[in-house]
């Protein structure tokens, strides 16, 4: 879609057209960007003239999913707008078809995506560390197996001295004070990923509390969003929490190891999410329902999360689907230093292609043709 | 109501407008029909409050009917809130909302009135107006600020110094310690309450000075010319002369601290259990909304926290309706007396 932009008549009306149907989508679903829309439609009047992506949901992988609109804009031409509301706003979205693509932290189970006629794919990766404050504890100097941290956030370990916790941590001075445990307020897919890991590693956790984007915390107080977390740990002697790795790293928190599937001790970490990515086996996972937490292999991070894109099966706009895969295609290409640089994590290669290669399978326009 | 002074009685003037199209003599003949015109321009805008009033309440009943058919009244009793078990029911939240609020009245409304008082009867007049724009300052910072400051300033020296200190000593009274059960955290329920009063002070203790300064110096100097003391004046001539104008202001304070979302999100702890301890951390509906909204994927869990908002709108509706009913009933005492 590249073209000169030398027809300055139509500037002004393309940027109308953009300020009017942002307009209609600001009723919508409210939040961000109608001046930044504008300037942008203003500045690049070329592509207003193809037809803007739209999308909407988690806002986890939002920075990475600006950063790669941006590039690819001004590579195509082609403008991506998305808007973070959240994974159940996303979910919403795309099921009443507002949007061109949705995108949620949490995997739609393989029957909810046929009730609604998606596909999901994952997109981009994360994970989720423990960060504490204990005095006198260095970061990285506490390592946690996933059942201690089930009993820590079922209040069943109240103190750090705990005997549990002293037999893991020999050499490390752990005080006899109480465990402040400190969890996010807001639903989340930070939380989905953390709920998910400790169903997986603890048989109490899974019967009483369970899984979700948010849950029914048996103690603890809540903070909204990962700086509410991250303040109250930093606050409060004694204080555990969970956090996003990108969070934690750039507020330079202290952040706990953890023991692995395979016993292994394992930091947080590139290394250690791309390692559960790559032993995850999406393959066999119908619908590409799979959760990278407690994945095998030795340096697999046990809370590893991928944030996922939702999109329709059948496509009444066949040409619009494929402005969104060929924006996809173009970050799995492209993006993944962009993710990096941004703490988050890109999807394996071998990933990737089996994702393209679904793509093919299952999005058809009316006629049963693959959009792309 | 008219044995009130101030109230809308008083202010009641005729307003002469053609009614059955008779024109006053001498009026333009433009007259004729933008009177008409204007008079129900202005009765439509009147209208609108009402027509906006019924939506909300419809949306809101029809966005919790799952909810509302699933548990009934049970739902304002009940005390699970598992979003994957889906079991939901509004009692924490309901606790929260008005402990908190209660918190921030029983603190903010004497000092309002001691703000009130010292600047309509007692400060000398050069600091009358910077502390009256000070005032009302206060009431334009928006909630998010009052909020992390709550968080980030407030909740560290108030965990810090004052709550080992009330646990130490009214913790330890008979009766008083399951109020102040529970570690020093910093934030919960009693931070949230004097944060939420410091918002509502600004609110009540402006309406305060401006009703206070409507009482005609005449019946104040003839008090004093009598001996009253400054407190008897207040108490026994200005007070009563305001009372509807200090009430409404209570009133607009509780409606405030009622609905206050964000300030409360970030020091209430956010937790859905209920505790008798004021220290312990909660939960309130706005805040429950707040936090909530975005990414409530189940259909009962979302009908339950529009229901949330219903009941906060019922308890916003029953709070005003007391209030007016408080006023009639001190307005008919007050007919009986003269």
């Amino acid at each position: 879609m590249k073209r000169q932009c030398c027809a300055p008549i139509f500037c002004p009306l393309a940027v109308l057209a953009t300020l009017t149907f942002r307009g209609f989508k600001d009723v919508l679903n409210v939040r961000r960007s109608r001046a930044l829309g504008f300037a942008a439609a203003a500045l690049f009047c070329v592509s207003a003239l193809a037809a803007d992506i739209t999308g909407a949901g988690a806002t986890f992988p939002y920075p990475i999913y600006a950063k790669w609109a941006d590039a690819y804009k001004k590579e195509t031409g082609v403008g991506m707008n998305y808007q973070s509301i959240g994974s159940g706003g996303g979910i919403k979205q795309i099921t009443a078809k507002t949007v061109q693509f949705g995108a949620s932290d949490m995997p739609m189970k393989p029957e909810e995506l046929e009730k609604y006629g998606l596909m999901q794919f994952p997109a981009i990766m994360g994970g989720d560390v423990m960060v504490y404050n204990v005095k006198g504890v260095a970061s990285g100097a506490i390592t946690l197996t996933g059942p201690q941290v089930a009993d820590i956030y079922l209040g069943k370990i109240k103190k750090w001295n705990d005997p549990v916790l002293a037999k893991q941590n020999p050499g490390v001075k752990l005080p006899d004070q109480a465990i402040s445990v400190v969890h996010r307020s807001d639903g989340s897919g930070t939380t989905f990923i953390f709920a998910n890991y400790l169903s997986k590693v603890s048989d109490e956790w899974k019967t009483k509390v369970g899984e979700g984007t948010s849950v029914a915390w048996p103690t603890g107080v809540g903070g909204k969003g990962n700086e509410g977390v991250a303040s109250y740990v930093q606050r409060i002697d004694g204080a555990i929490g969970y956090v996003e790795y990108a969070y934690a790293k750039q507020n330079k928190l202290s952040v706990a190891k953890m023991v692995n599937r395979d016993r292994q001790v394992v930091a947080p970490g590139e290394d250690t999410f791309k390692a559960a990515a790559a032993s995850a086996d999406w393959a066999k996972a119908p619908g590409m329902y799979l959760v990278l937490t407690d994945q095998a292999g030795k340096t697999s991070w046990p809370m590893t999360g991928a944030s996922f894109i939702l999109i329709h099966r059948q496509q009444e706009r066949p040409d619009l689907a494929k402005e969104v895969l060929k924006f996809f295609d173009w970050s799995f290409d492209h993006g993944d230093s962009m993710a990096i640089e941004l703490d988050y994590v890109p999807m394996p290669d071998s990933v990737v292609s089996m994702i393209r290669a679904a793509w093919k399978q299952q999005i058809k326009d009316a006629a049963g043709k693959p959009v792309y | 109501m008219s044995a009130v002074p101030g109230s809308p009685a008083d202010y009641d003037i005729a307003v002469a407008l053609p009614r059955n199209g008779v024109t006053p003599p001498g009026r333009a003949a433009r007259g004729r029909w933008m009177d008409p015109a204007f008079e129900w321009l202005t009765r439509l805008f009147a209208l609108l409050v009402f027509s906006i009033l019924g939506a909300i309440l419809l949306s809101l009943v029809a966005g919790s009917a799952l909810s509302l058919e699933k548990y009934g009244v049970s739902f304002l009793w009940r005390q699970d809130w598992d979003p994957v078990k889906e079991q939901f029911g509004a009692l924490v939240p309901i606790y929260g909302t008005l402990l908190t609020s209660f918190i921030a009245l029983l603190i903010g409304v004497p000092v309002s009135f001691g703000i009130a008082l010292f600047l309509t009867e007692l400060s000398p007049p050069w600091l009358k107006r910077p502390l009256g724009i000070a005032i009302e300052l206060l009431a334009a910072i928006p909630s998010i600020i009052y909020g992390m400051w709550g968080l980030f300033v407030f909740a560290p020296l108030f965990q810090a110094y004052v709550q080992p200190g009330l646990i130490a000593t009214l913790g330890q009274v008979p009766g008083l310690a399951a109020l102040f059960e529970g570690p020093p955290l910093g934030i919960g329920m009693l931070t949230a309450g004097l944060i939420l009063s410091i918002m509502v002070i600004p609110f009540i203790s402006a309406v305060m000075r401006d009703v206070f300064e409507l009482v005609p110096p005449m019946l104040k100097e003839s008090a004093y010319a009598l001996g009253g003391t400054t407190w008897e004046v207040v108490w026994r001539v200005v007070l009563p002369y305001t009372k509807i104008g200090v009430v409404g202001g209570i009133m607009l304070g509780l409606g405030r601290a009622l609905g206050e979302t964000m300030a409360v999100t970030f020091v209430i702890g956010n937790a859905h259990r209920l505790s008798a301890s004021l220290v312990a951390p909660g939960n309130s509906i706005a805040s429950a909304l707040a936090n909530e909204f975005t990414e409530a994927v189940g259909d009962l869990y979302f009908s339950s926290l529009i229901e949330l908002g219903l009941i906060l709108f019922a308890i916003t509706t029953v709070v005003l309706a007391a209030s007016k009913l408080l006023l009639s009933r001190l307005a008919r005492r007050e007919g009986v007396r003269t």
